[in-house]
């Protein structure tokens, strides 16, 4: 370590910070970006551990055939509550945390465009989840995170379960709706002088696409579950075949939604990837302007291709042809990131920390998640595999693999941001391996489960062929995820208040935030540094370089440098 | 903790690691059986169709899956941080970056082409073949979207409700308004040889019709008809259940679906009528008990019905 010891550093003394509020008023209150950012992890993180602990009961009840560990009807509870879980409150709020406390930094902005807002979007989704939540006392919804009609319907499901549901979409939904529009106007208007377009960090345009899939998405599933309570409690006939509506209906709109949602879930993972690798890699990201363009392309073609989760309905043949033709296209993108991602490792200097870990888990496994989808656009494929336990086994690659390793990779990379304080390397890394073994184990053998006939949904099997076994072998791994998983929570508790000091810039990384304290003051920047690259703290700590070779101005801050850069 | 160790073992070790960490996937998937890789086939023309696309993608997938990986891990011992080893500062190579855009392009190309060529082969029936059961009566000529090329198939409907799957054989309708057509619950006996086309609908909820070795599995929606067909050369039971969430029967919606010579499927279907219609008959005789005894449900109708 001695020879870094005598770069300095990067270092900002933040003159004229304001004193932080303290206490739980200034919680509930506050509109500071950074704030409601860790409201939001904090929140979602719970719920993950919530919606991970119904994927235990669930994994424990299917661990032997004809188990009766739990009633049909509380299976099917437990697997509703999981799947909302992890997709409303979970994966998207997490993300929403990550870009708002993260967005406004990367591109030197002080805050949100409009801060007020991003406090409401906030409550709005504690409001959805504990509405939600709140059902677990009384009736659970039972019809899937996918709720079909008619089975959401009040003939077949009249108890309030599917109603919170509902309201949980219509929060949730208002939630994402407004952040995304504040998404788009702070990186539209408030970057630092000097990034263009072309200078954004990859992280802020995946949650540019993420924003602007949502502003698209959501009223459409707004409108859709409206529908749908109006069926249940004021005696329209929307989704109702036999009074002139469409079963089918309902199919096209919730999906029309659900996989721009696949995507919403999936694009900021791969920007934080796409982040964390260069830093550690010790290069620039490799194609960054393919990256960003497929980014882009991947949200364009993913309003496409709604119809592939519906290869099995009575819909014509000319429909589905188009599905799998856009689902094919949208490989492509996809895999133009896998090959850059690899190419940024290429002829690099990789430093195995955490964060770098766990992004390269996230590419190792979401490429299996990435294969398995291919399987899934082939229409005859489909017409075997849909609805069973391949397609559980391709989502957790992609949900799981994908977008869950993507947000340890960003919690590793940002906590010391965060907290000031690093997460113990030894800890990250036993649960690093943990959840990634885990993950093989659970869900790699669920493929043979739906190959050999096991469909999704169901609360028991009967022993035929290899069932219990494959079965066993997942409820085993997912021990071993969720133990994974624990270790991190165990590190986080930890680190906030007994890890190292982390510095401003501890993995000597490439973004604006790292050009401030950690944790950031509450204007974030005392001045807002001129960006001349993709790389701004690169160029930062050359200039630091050159003039302590130089002997002038080695103990200038960067703050001041910056004003004569 | 790093640099402690010596480079050497530093090395051995990284690879250690990720050899523990690629065992449980290769143990678990893919060098178990065969049939933990492949799709069920062997019951239906459409299923073994399915197969052998599955198996294309599938050896196409290996390839991509083991470049990929295989690459990655290659950069990652490559390439880790090491004393005197500096970073190559590249910020892109386009001729590369079109290069892997057109090759991901073409393999996709490819498998459209082999999708295409098979989606007819399982979407569309094929003809019922010798030995099968004689179809020249006028009651075989099929309606309905899906016909085989002469136009003439076995047709059941095939009715979900929670949580029981209702076959109507509606080709052996003795009445034009199809009262009395002989139908059956749970287990659909089939012709082997025979090209059957199955008239898919819902009474309640959305269900889905799967049958593993016998293909396609379509949606049962409620207002709909969805089409799905098989022709079963090997006599047999075929196994299935009902794979899209319908409530909390869900799980016990099973179906069977059960193939014999012709000659027996007549038989059955036979006597499948006759035990329906003296089941009508005995319906009939305890509602004329209950009417005569002002529907008192004792003496008589206590004892027999």
């Amino acid at each position: 370590m001695a020879s870094v010891a005598l770069r300095p550093i990067p270092q900002v003394v933040a003159h004229r910070a304001e004193a932080e509020p303290r206490g739980l008023m200034s919680w509930l209150t506050t509109t500071d970006h950074k704030r409601i950012g860790i409201l939001y992890l904090v929140t979602s993180f719970a719920f993950f551990v919530l919606g991970g602990t119904e994927a235990l009961m669930i994994r424990l009840q299917l661990g032997e055939a004809n188990n009766t560990l739990v009633s049909p009807e509380v299976y099917n509870q437990l697997f509703t509550m999981h799947g909302t879980t992890m997709v409303f409150l979970f994966v998207v709020p997490m993300l929403a945390g990550f870009g708002n406390y993260f967005v406004p930094l990367m591109i030197g902005a002080r805050d949100m465009a409009f801060p007020r807002l991003n406090a409401l979007s906030y409550w709005l989704f504690l409001a959805g989840g504990i509405v939600l939540y709140s059902s677990i006392f009384w009736s659970p919804p039972e019809a899937g995170w996918i709720s079909t009609v008619p089975l959401a319907g009040s003939s077949y499901l009249p108890s309030g379960g599917v109603d919170a549901w509902i309201y949980l979409i219509h929060l949730t939904g208002l939630s994402s709706l407004l952040g995304s529009i504040n998404f788009y106007v702070t990186v539209a208007n408030m970057r630092a002088p000097g990034m263009s377009w072309s200078r954004l960090p990859l992280f802020v345009w995946s949650i540019l696409a993420y924003s602007l899939l949502l502003i698209i998405a959501i009223p459409v599933i707004a409108g859709a579950v409206t529908m749908l309570l109006l069926d249940r409690h004021f005696g329209t006939h929307f989704f109702d075949t036999a009074h002139g509506g469409s079963a089918l209906l309902w199919q096209n709109l919730f999906w029309f939604f659900g996989h721009p949602e696949v995507y919403i879930l999936i694009l900021p993972a791969f920007g934080v990837i796409s982040e964390v690798l260069p830093v550690f890699a010790r290069k620039p990201i490799f194609g960054y302007k393919a990256i960003a363009a497929s980014t882009i392309m991947i949200s364009f073609l993913g309003l496409l291709v709604w119809v592939h989760h519906m290869f099995t309905t009575p819909t014509p043949i000319v429909i589905l042809v188009f599905a799998m033709i856009s689902s094919f296209l949208i490989a492509v993108p996809t895999g133009i990131k896998i090959f850059n991602w690899i190419g940024t490792l290429w002829q690099g200097s990789i430093e195995f920390r955490t964060p770098l870990m766990y992004a390269v888990g996230m590419v190792a496994l979401f490429t299996i998640g990435g294969l398995s989808g291919i399987f899934l656009a082939m229409i005859p494929v489909d017409w075997q595999l849909s609805d069973t336990y391949f397609v559980v086994a391709h989502i957790h690659f992609v949900f799981v693999g994908g977008s869950t390793m993507g947000i340890f990779a960003a919690i590793y990379y940002w906590f010391p941001k965060i907290t000031g304080r690093m997460l113990s390397e030894r800890l990250g890394k036993w649960s690093f391996w943990l959840m990634f073994v885990g993950i093989l184990v659970t869900f790699m053998i669920q493929h043979s489960l739906g190959l050999d006939g096991m469909p999704r949904r169901v609360y028991e099997y009967s022993n035929v062929g290899n069932l219990q076994l494959y079965n066993q072998i997942s409820t085993g791994g997912s021990w071993i995820l969720g133990f994974g998983v624990l270790l991190t929570i165990i590190n986080v508790w930890r680190s906030v208040h007994h890890g190292t000091i982390a510095g401003p810039d501890p993995w000597k990384a490439n973004t604006l935030e790292w050009f401030t304290t950690s944790p950031p003051p509450v204007n974030n920047f005392d001045e807002i540094p001129r960006v001349r690259s993709l790389e701004p703290m690169k160029d930062i700590r050359r200039e630091i370089e050159r003039r302590s070779r130089d002997g002038t101005g080695a103990t200038q801050t960067p703050a001041e440098i910056k004003t004569t850069v | 903790m790093r640099g402690h160790l010596p480079q050497a073992l530093r090395g051995r070790r990284t690879l250690a690691v990720f050899a523990l960490a690629t065992v449980p996937g290769l143990a678990f998937a893919p060098s178990a059986l065969a049939s933990a890789l492949t799709p069920e086939k062997g019951g239906s023309p459409a299923a073994n169709h399915i197969w052998s696309l599955y198996l294309i993608t599938l050896i196409i997938a290996t390839v991509v899956f083991a470049g990929v990986e295989g690459t990655l891990l290659y950069c990652l011992i490559r390439f880790r941080a090491r004393k005197g080893r500096e970073a190559k500062q590249l910020h892109g190579n386009t001729q590369l970056e079109i290069g892997w855009t057109v090759g991901a392009a073409l393999v996709l190309v490819a498998l459209a082409v082999v999708t295409f060529l098979d989606l007819r082969e399982v979407r569309d029936p094929v003809n019922s073949g010798p030995g099968g059961l004689d179809l020249s009566g006028s009651q075989y000529v099929t309606t309905g979207s899906l016909k085989p090329p002469n136009g003439r198939a076995l047709t059941i409907d095939v009715i979900g409700m929670q949580f029981i799957w209702q076959y109507v054989y509606k080709n052996y309708s003795p009445s034009p308004d199809g009262l009395g057509t002989p139908y059956s619950y749970y287990q659909m006996v089939v012709p082997t040889n025979t090209t059957v086309i199955l008239h898919v609908s819902s009474k309640d909820v959305v269900h889905e019709w799967w049958i593993p070795k016998l293909g396609a599995k379509v949606q049962a929606v409620p207002g709909y008809t969805n089409y799905t067909w098989f022709k079963i050369s090997k006599p047999g039971n075929y196994a299935g259940q009902c794979s899209f969430l319908c409530g909390r029967g869900h799980a016990r919606m099973i179906a069977e679906v059960t193939a014999v010579p012709p000659a027996k499927f007549i038989g059955w279907l036979h006597s499948q009528e006759s035990a329906l219609h003296s089941a009508d008959v005995h319906a009939e005789a305890c509602r004329q008990e209950l009417n005569s005894s002002g529907g008192s449900q004792s003496g008589e109708f206590a004892k027999n019905c």
